[in-house]
């Protein structure tokens, strides 16, 4: 089980970005179909680059102090994966490494999280509920807040994903599709799912 | 006093670069003016750094008007911007315009030394 305290560890940094980036590019076929059914079919072919890259780079990067791991590992996002979703990740982690705190506590943790998802926001011009992955981000927020274990905050995440089937979507690529976006569940939701529950289990693992 | 640059970022490569050949037909030299299209695999996409590049090429002290088509290319052109140095942040516009109508009206009124403010509302006028 790792603690926030381990998070000075390069071996535990290096583990858990591992953890995430085998996640996403073990599911690319998968994010792709989803995205395939409402938006442009990219989503898990732009993620395996991104993450690709990140894997490339594991080792510069685990060396790095969290908050400055955060940040490059953002800009590697944008700067690879090449769609809409590059901008999005990449300004989750890079906002997460600007707010990272410097006592790490849960519940400094948590007010870093809300900055970082506030700036995806921002970015997206999108609010919950329009069927983005901040559908997944926001209620995980919520579990993480409330003082849910790792399985708890793993679960949120992947029903929250799931939960985007039914909504329609009014933001991005989906929204062109309007009423036929419903039954279909959101592909940057879905990863976004794919990172946090990696995630989890990576930190529960001993 | 130099004119605004225009600077269009498409997922195509091919959208791009028609929609520059539009702009050089129909408004001429008088513009610096620049395109990319695509992901850096040569796919269907947007490369932040490649539009950071774009702003350079087109660089004018007038200022830059991007012109973009789907989301990516809005949220890839607003944080290779940010990426930009302080002189320059704040003379680089997104305009929220059709990407071909918009880079030939907001070229054609760069040509005519219209400042950067001018340049954008005149290619916003074109989005209902």
């Amino acid at each position: 089980m790792i603690s926030l305290a381990d998070l000075s560890d390069q071996a535990t940094r290096s583990r858990l970005i591992a953890a995430v980036a085998e996640r996403v590019i073990a599911h690319t076929d998968e994010l792709t179909a989803l995205d395939s059914a409402i938006g442009d079919g990219d989503h898990g072919h732009n993620m395996k680059r991104g993450f690709d890259a990140v894997l490339a780079s594991l080792d510069s990067l685990s060396e790095m102090a969290p908050a400055e791991l955060l940040k490059s590992l953002g800009m590697k996002l944008v700067s690879t994966v090449g769609g809409a979703s590059g901008p999005l990740y990449g300004t989750l982690f890079m906002a997460l490494g600007k707010a990272w705190p410097q006592n790490l506590a849960q519940a400094s943790l948590a007010a870093a999280f809300e900055q970082a998802i506030a700036a995806v926001k921002a970015r997206g011009k999108s609010e919950i509920g329009q069927k983005t992955l901040l559908d997944v981000l926001a209620p995980t927020l919520k579990a993480f807040q409330e003082g849910a274990d790792a399985e708890g905050i793993a679960e949120t995440a992947r029903s929250a994903a799931e939960a985007t089937a039914p909504l329609r979507a009014t933001r991005g690529r989906a929204s062109f599709l309007g009423e036929r976006s419903i039954g279909h569940v959101d592909p940057g939701a879905r990863s976004a799912a794919l990172i946090i529950t990696a995630l989890c289990e990576e930190g529960s693992r001993n | 006093m130099s004119n605004v640059g225009i600077v269009i970022v498409s997922h195509s490569h091919k959208v791009a670069e028609g929609a520059a050949d539009m702009v050089r037909q129909m408004v001429g030299e008088e513009v610096p003016l620049a395109w990319t299209g695509g992901n850096s695999e040569g796919g269907l996409g947007t490369d932040f750094a490649a539009i950071g590049e774009a702003i350079n090429r087109a660089w004018s002290e007038a200022g830059v008007a991007i012109l973009v088509d789907l989301g990516g290319a809005e949220t890839n052109s607003e944080m290779a911007v940010e990426a930009l140095p302080d002189s320059r942040r704040g003379r680089v516009v997104i305009c929220n315009a059709p990407i071909v109508e918009g880079a030939v009206v907001a070229a054609t009124e760069a040509a005519g030394g219209a400042p950067l403010n001018v340049v954008r509302r005149t290619a916003e006028e074109l989005s209902p």
